[in-house]
């Protein structure tokens, strides 16, 4: 079934379709539609979940949480500030191997006030254990939210399932909606091989001291490190009952590039754009857009850079006395192996600022004009 | 019926006697909370999943892949007993298990303090769980320090001699009345037979049912292990901790009927944390159990 949505409601298809069975969150803009269809299927009984109308983002994620742990399938939808405030939740999510799955919208951080887009918000919460999906349309959404679930239920790693706000959050797009009873093969009931129940009584989080810390940490990285084959395998599994393939990244026209775009998010979507346009115009441009950030897909990211002359790493984020933080994670990708482009990282977008297809020309022009990048950050459109 | 019949019909034991927490734990001498935990889930049986945030018992249930309980336990964040217990209570509702109690079992800082909002949110929604605050009047576990628990006068890390703390007890059964619940209780380890009973009648009853327990703490109260009942026994008797009852937020039972309260005073010299008070501070503290005691027999009569 064909459906015009907003990227919001793609999210609670996505949560709906995956049988979600219990639902925690607080409202906060620009991911309240989310929560308001969900309650709404909950209400109406298309969905059969408990939803659980929390007083703040921390208990939300808390929730989840006890939900998860006591076996069944959690969902929640935040957005920037409340992310931030569930930071700690994030680490115990992960932590205590609770296949959680969330919808982020991409939001800046106050202050001042911002409810537009940029990616400072869910790259903060990089190191919590959190594989991070970033999407650049709706119909990506919905198919992400599902495949989401059956990646972190087989890892036991929560996901988190990201998208601009307002570029995709509030835009209505054509959804192909999938069928539920081909999702529910794709995705059997979630059955945990251990749970809180008095039928075997298990203590869960425990005091761990230093003879056991570190070994439940290494099973999570070795875990994650099972996360890139997994992504693509299930993508593929998706592809073959859906039509749409789901991966790690998403080349285009990279095969003969000179200069590849690295992109995420919406702006991955603007820049086939400006690669279309600067072909037009006689230059080789390819994108690469970056879907899955964690786990870092390094293998693909240097495959598709190995034949390019030169690539430039557009970032919608910032980590402050370092730079863009995909710029950060292609350097380390590239660091050390022969045959690499040498690397330019942009700063665009924050606080919701538009990334236009001339936004992308500005970053070429620069890159093009150049031998290697004279400043660790070039921002563009930035009034100095 | 002979006196000896008398005698043994007076010593039936009422409480249960299953255990479903096992020797071997960690806690210190004399602990109060050990007690409190021990009584709770002899009146709630093994059908019961506890939600423990950071706390004594957070340490005292013991180290992983060790527990000293045979109950389930999700060691939680340290604001999170009541919102963790609540994702429990539907995880389970959504996967078929509608028997198991679900316990929230947080010390005063977890409840009075950090996790306040958590515990009030869901009370307000009437989440389906029993919340147990064992109160042992400061954060034990970190190593002392006041919370908003800590009584007026008492010595803490925190609140050194020389600035004790000169502030009263929060009020948390108050502020949980105020949320109108179907019921709330206080306990004392003093007398199981009051905690056991309002515990098992807790169970049979549907929403947010709250606790304060009262712990005390030799560790934190410099008292004598030995001290621990009769310091819990001698706050009933003085009307310092009443035992009661609230039913619907409106319906304030006394449970233990006093004919005449005994004076606050031996009940501070047995513990090194009022050591300092003089006369008109222990004057104060008199006053302030005194004006609780008027508000409580208020709500009785209302």
């Amino acid at each position: 079934m064909r459906k015009v949505m907003m990227g919001n409601h793609a999210l609670s298809y996505g949560a709906m379709l995956s049988r979600a069975q219990v639902i925690s969150a607080y409202p906060i803009t620009p991911q309240t539609q989310v929560v308001e269809l969900l309650s709404e299927m909950c209400a109406d009984g298309t969905l059969d979940a408990e939803f659980i109308k929390v007083e703040s983002e921390h208990s939300a994620m808390a929730s989840c949480i006890g939900a998860s742990v006591a076996g069944a399938r959690a969902f929640t939808a935040t957005s920037s500030q409340g992310l931030a405030l569930m930071h700690e939740m994030l680490h115990w999510a992960a932590g205590g191997r609770h296949p959680i799955v969330m919808g982020n919208i991409n939001r800046s951080m106050a202050p001042g006030w911002s409810i537009w887009t940029d990616q400072n918000d869910s790259l903060s919460q990089r190191d919590t254990g959190w594989m991070q999906f970033y999407c650049s349309s709706n119909q990506e959404v919905v198919d992400t939210v599902i495949q989401g679930f059956k990646v972190a239920e087989a890892l036991m790693i929560p996901a988190m399932i990201i998208l601009d706000a307002f570029a995709l959050s509030h835009t209505y797009e054509v959804v192909d909606v999938p069928d539920q009873k081909l999702v529910d093969l794709y995705l059997p009931p979630f059955k945990p091989a251990i749970k809180l129940t008095p039928a075997d009584p298990r203590a869960f989080g425990g005091l761990t001291g230093s003879e056991h810390y570190m070994e439940l940490r290494y099973k999570l990285q070795k875990d994650m490190e099972k996360a890139p084959a997994l992504i693509e395998e299930t993508g593929r599994e998706y592809g073959k009952l859906f039509g749409r393939e789901l991966g790690l990244i998403d080349p285009y026209k990279c095969e003969d590039a000179e200069l590849i775009f690295v992109t995420s998010g919406t702006a991955g979507f603007t820049a086939r754009v400006a690669v279309d346009e600067l072909r037009a115009s006689g230059v080789k441009a390819g994108n690469l857009r970056i879907k899955v950030f964690r786990p870092f897909p390094f293998d693909r990211v240097r495959e598709i850079l190995a034949g390019a002359k030169k690539a430039a790493v557009v970032d919608r984020n910032c980590s402050y006395g370092a730079g863009g933080i995909f710029y950060q994670e292609v350097k380390s990708a590239v660091y050390g192996r022969p045959g690499m482009p040498p690397l330019f990282g942009y700063i665009a977008g924050l606080g919701g600022r538009d990334i236009m297809v001339d936004s992308f020309k500005e970053v070429a022009a620069d890159a093009l004009a150049k031998d290697r990048a004279e400043e660790e950050i070039v921002w563009i459109g930035v009034k100095k | 019926m002979s006196t000896e019949a008398k005698k043994e019909k007076k010593f039936t034991m009422t409480l249960p006697a299953d255990e479903l927490m096992a020797c071997g734990h960690l806690a210190c001498q004399g602990c109060g909370a050990t007690l409190a935990m021990r009584y709770m889930l002899k009146a709630l049986g093994q059908k019961t999943i506890l939600c423990i945030p950071a706390c004594c018992w957070a340490v005292i249930d013991g180290p992983y892949p060790y527990s000293s309980m045979d109950v389930p336990v999700y060691h939680c964040a340290f604001e999170t007993a009541a919102s963790t217990a609540t994702g429990v209570k539907a995880g389970l509702q959504m996967t078929g298990d509608t028997e198991t109690t679900v316990v929230a079992w947080a010390g005063d800082g977890g409840t009075f303090d950090i996790g306040i909002q958590a515990l009030s949110g869901a009370a307000e929604r009437d989440e389906d769980l029993i919340y147990v605050c064992y109160d042992n009047e400061a954060y034990m576990n970190t190593g002392i320090q006041r919370s908003s628990a800590t009584p007026y006068g008492a010595w803490t890390t925190t609140t050194p001699v020389r600035h004790f703390k000169n502030r009263p007890k929060k009020d948390i059964v108050a502020i949980m009345a105020a949320h109108r619940i179907p019921y709330i209780a206080t306990a004392s380890i003093s007398h199981p037979e009051d905690f056991v009973r309002k515990m098992k009648k807790a169970k049979d009853i549907k929403g947010t049912r709250f606790f304060h327990v009262y712990a005390p703490c030799p560790t934190g109260w410099k008292s004598r292990p030995e001290d621990t009942i009769k310091l819990a026994r001698l706050a009933v008797q003085n009307g310092y901790f009443p035992l009661c009852e609230i039913e619907n937020g409106e319906k304030t039972t006394l449970n233990l009927k006093l004919k005449e309260r005994k004076p606050v005073d031996d009940y501070l010299r047995l513990q090194g944390r009022f050591r300092h008070l003089t006369a008109e501070q222990i004057a104060a503290v008199q006053a302030e159990v005194d004006s609780r005691w008027e508000r409580l027999m208020k709500g009785c009569a209302a």
